[in-house]
Order: C-alpha cells, then structure tokens, then sequence
C-alpha cells in the first residue's frame, strides 16, 4: 500500500496541526488505588509515540480510555479533536486498533476477517463493499497476500499478528493503536512489523503503541513516555531520554560476591545486583583503569542504553 | 467519576444503529459455513421430540382439546423450538463470541457499540428460533399435521419469541463467569417452562396457582398464539400474547444492554 493512500484520509489544513491526543489530569480509578494517576499527555499529528512501562503500569487502560471503551474517573480527554468518550463511534471511525489478544474471527478465512471487520465502519452507500483490491494491498502490505483464502487456524502466530495489523487498516485510520504488537514474536516478524509501522508512521499515519521491549521503543518511536504505577515519569525522544537520564557508559563486572572497591564509586556510579557490579560512568576509561588492579575480572563495556533509563527510573523490582 | 455514577451509566437508554445488522450479518455468514451440523443440532432434537412422542403418545392419547396429539404437540413444539434454539445462541454461542473468542472487543474497537452488538444478537437469535420453528413447521405441514394456511403467521410471531428469549439469554450470558453457569439457565428456566407451559399438554390441566404462575412465562404465550394458528383454531387475546412477547423482548434487551456494558465498558 502506497503512503499517499494512507495520506488521503488526513483532513483539512487544521486537522493537521492539532495534537492527535490532548490528556489532561487524566484519571482512571478501580475501587481506592488509581490505575492511571493525573497522567498529562499531549501526542502531536504523525510520527510514532510510544508509551513503555512494566507490566500493570497503566498502559492499557490509557488506550482503553484513549478508544473510549473506558470512563475516565478524572481530567479531560481530546482524541482527533474530540472529546472523549462522548464523540466514541466518530472517533473509533478513524482509529484503528491492534489489541494485545488475538480477536481475530476464527471461522472465517484471512479475507473473510477483513470484510466483516470492515462491515463495521459506516460506509458511504457509494461502496457498501470495501474493494477486493483494496483489502488485497492491506495483505501486501503485511506479506500476507497469498494467503488470503487460508483459515485463520492455519496461521501462525506471526501471520495472525500481521493480520491484525492489516485489519486495522481497513478504515484506513489517521491514529493506529498498536498495545504490545510483537510481544511473543520471532525476529523476522518484529522487523517486518517494525518497518511497516514506520512506513505509515511516515506516511503520515500518527501510531501509537505500548511496548516493554527497549529496542522497540529505541527504533521505532520518535518520542517515548515512560510510564509506571499510572504516571508519566519522564517524555522525550529515545536518543535524549538516554543522553538526560543516565551517564553515556557503563562498564558491567562479574564479580561474584566481592563488594565493589570504594574508588569506583569515585568514577562512576556502582549498582552491585547478582553478583555484577553495574558501573554507570562519563569516564569509562578512568573505570577500566582501576579494574586494571584486580586481574581475572571478566567485565563487558557498552553504551548506555534506553533499558538503563528505564530501570533506573521503574527500579529493578520484579513485577507480576 | 464516583462508582455509582459509574454503574448507572451502564443503564442509560440503549440506542441501537444500523451497525447492529453487521453483527447480525457476521453471525449469519458464520452459520452458513457450518450449515449442516447447526440444523443437526437445533432442529434435530425437537424433530426427535416431535416424531418420538407425537406418533407414540399420540396412540395412546388419540386427541387433546379436540386435535390429534400429532398435530397438538407439532404446534406446540414449534414455539419450543422457536425458544430453545434462541436460548442455545444467545447462551452458549454468544458467550463463546464474547469471552473465549474475544469477537466483542474486535468490534468494539470500531463505531460499532454495545448497543449495537446486543441488538445484532437479539436479531440473530430471532432468526435462528425463526429457522428452526420454521423447518418443525414444515415437517408438521409435510405430515398433515397443519390445518391452515394461517400457520404461515407462525413465521414472524417466531422472530417475536426469538427476541423474547433472546434478551434473557444475553443478560445471563453478560453475567455469566465460565460456561458451567449455563446449565443452572437451562435446568432452572428454560426446561420448566419446556415442560410446563403447554407444550405437551393444555394448561388448564394444571393446578390452578400453577396455571396463574405459568402465564407469567413466555412460552406459555407463544404456545397460545401459535397452537390455533397452527390447527386452525381462533386465536384468544391475540395481543395480550404478543404484548408479553414483546415485554420479555424489551425488557432482555435493556437489561443485557446494560449487563454487557458492565463487563466491556469500565
């Protein structure tokens, strides 16, 4: 499918400049313990935004919010220009979805999925039926053209995922909502999706997803919240997220159960977990020097990265 | 927002669109796909009941308020089946759209709304107690068993009782934690009235509290409207029948509206 296809549905010089998602003070509560907690989030038209966070941070349910499929408790909430979840069904006209569940309509085939799911959008009666044509580009587009006519048990999970993808196109949405889209997913596939989430990103196309994977979140976003316990911690651009947050090196050591020596902690900042000490440095040259004195240290020197902002700002805590 | 506001939000009026023919019309090209093993099911049971105890009983009983018991219990078993293969969808199939096979959320994520997928449901319900009822009808027509051409009006008031039972069904569905709840609806409701409601025998034959119990069911209603019409009797009260009907109807699709909305939207 061509960009300037997914361009067209864009509307008038106005629509362009306003922001996609306009969050305010924004609250979702069940029972005491709020789920997401005064969240401010201002998503700008185009481009991919996305949303990380461990599990149970509140992400979800910002989308489900964002879908209006869930009442706000508090704050206000603009998605395209109107408010939600007042303007639902004209607003979900205009998104698509690409939910974490498989939903695809298992007794039908790959094409079959693709024309009841568009039945669900108003059509102008000019084409009551989307055009073979069209769907068929939608299953070019994820590698799925020749599997049209298969049923959806046939498919693995991969192609189920693609399909997906596919199917949330059908509307062709100016907001796609993606929440978690290659969790579970072989490298060939990721990249695949990966590169044709950009591709619409830059089509024109504002996509929006949640992940917790950090190279997902480091390639594919133009801008990242980190989000955890329902706030938003901190917003930027992936490659300033790591330059503002952490120091640019780190230098990890396997050192058993020796206690790190007090002149690293002079270079650099000494996370000791599990018998490795993570030293977060600017002068990873000054650490390595020191190490030099305790020979048989195995250590591994590499720049920061987007995981490093991350734990350092969610905690290392597991979350289940 | 407080939690009481909240969860009367969920009881706001239902405003069903056009959308709701989409749902219907997913529903319809799924059954058409797996035809054959459907009509096993939901007519090959009550044509079993038909045969099996019309032509057994029927010897013994010879005739029942003045028909043959053939054509008697025929009648009346096309308003039971109207209501059983109602029920089985909105139980069991829609349940396995909602919860294990995630379709609602697919089609919630489009304009589509609750209200729309309920009232989809309902029609989808109406029409297979319609194509069941139907297709007893005919067998019942095919072994002389149907006096009149007035049976023909079986057709729509069968779109009514599928309606009638298919709100219930929805609402329980919505209620519903696992598919082991199913079998207290079908033990508890739905075979009662099977049993009591004058499928098998008039009414009046039963104790006088129970007869008055009885006439709160809607079975007992769509037995009424269908018997005569099907043996070529006057009808009594045609609309006393058709309004308790169409209550059972109104009243299941408020309340399922709103029993799906509290488990999809919160």
């Amino acid at each position: 499918m061509s960009s300037g296809r997914m361009r067209a549905t864009l509307a008038g010089e106005t629509a362009l400049t306003e922001d996609v998602i306009d969050a305010r003070r924004l609250v979702k509560q069940f029972g005491a313990a709020p789920v997401v907690d005064h969240v401010d989030l201002r998503i700008p038209r185009g481009g991919c935004f996305g949303l990380l966070g461990p599990n149970g941070a509140g992400k979800t349910t910002t989308l489900r919010m964002i879908l209006g499929l869930s009442p706000p408790s508090g704050g206000s909430l603009t998605v395209l220009g109107e408010p939600m979840p007042a303007a639902g069904r004209r607003v979900r006209a205009r998104i698509g979805v690409v939910s974490q569940d498989d939903n695809l309509d298992p007794d039908f085939t790959v094409m079959e999925n693709l024309r009841a799911y568009a039945s669900y959008f108003p059509r102008p009666a000019a084409h009551r039926r989307p055009p073979r044509p069209f769907l068929l580009s939608l299953l070019e587009f994820v590698a799925l053209a020749d599997r049209a006519e298969s049923r959806i048990q046939d498919l693995s999970g991969g192609m189920r995922r693609r399909l997906a993808i596919a199917r949330s196109l059908v509307n062709e949405p100016e907001l796609l909502i993606l929440d978690e889209p290659t969790t579970g997913l072989d490298p060939q596939v990721r990249h695949l999706i990966w590169s044709r989430l950009r591709e619409l990103a830059e089509g024109g196309t504002t996509v929006l997803l949640t992940t917790h994977y950090m190279e997902e979140a480091e390639r594919l976003c133009d801008r990242l919240a980190i989000i955890d316990h329902g706030r938003i911690l901190i917003e930027d651009a992936p490659r300033a997220l790591v330059a503002g947050e952490v120091e640019p090196s780190v230098v990890e050591v396997r050192a058993g159960s020796r206690p790190p020596p007090p002149e690293l902690s002079r270079q650099a900042r000494v996370e000791a977990i599990d018998g490795v000490w993570h030293c977060h440095t600017s002068v990873p040259e000054a650490v390595l020097a020191s190490l030099q004195q305790y020979p048989g240290l195995e250590y591994l020197h590499r720049p920061a990265n987007l995981e490093d902002v991350f734990l350092r700002l969610t905690g290392r805590e597991l979350r289940d | 927002m407080r939690p009481e506001t909240q969860s009367l939000r969920h009881w706001r009026l239902p405003a069903p669109r056009l959308l709701a023919f989409a749902v219907w019309r997913r529903n319809a090209l799924v059954w058409r796909r797996l035809m054959l093993s459907n009509l096993v099911m939901h007519f090959g049971e009550p044509l079993l009941y038909l045969l099996g105890l019309g032509y057994g009983l029927g010897r013994f009983i010879g005739e029942m308020n003045g028909v043959g018991y053939f054509a008697f219990l025929a009648s009346g078993m096309v308003a039971a089946s109207g209501m059983m293969s109602s029920s089985y969808e909105g139980i069991y199939s829609a349940y396995t759209r909602m919860v294990p096979q995630k379709t609602y959320d697919g089609m919630l994520a489009t304009p589509v709304e609750v209200d729309d997928v309920v009232a989809g449901e309902m029609l989808w319900c109406a029409t297979k107690s319609c194509i069941s009822g139907t297709a007893i009808l005919l067998v019942a027509a095919l072994l002389g068993a149907v006096a009149t051409a007035h049976a023909l009006l079986c057709v729509p008031i069968l779109l009514l009782v599928g309606l009638a039972f298919a709100g219930p069904a929805l609402a329980v569905s919505a209620l519903s934690p696992s598919y082991d709840f199913f079998s207290y609806y079908f033990t508890l409701v739905i075979t009662p009235m099977f049993i009591l409601c004058g499928v098998f025998y008039p009414i009046d034959s039963l104790p006088e509290i129970a007869q008055s119990a009885v006439l709160a069911l809607p079975l007992t209603h769509a037995v009424a409207l269908m018997r005569p019409l099907a043996t070529g009797a006057p009808v009594e009260h045609p609309l006393t029948h058709l309004a308790v009907l169409a209550g059972f109807a109104a009243a299941g699709f408020y309340a399922a509206v709103a029993l799906v909305r509290r488990r999809f939207i919160v």
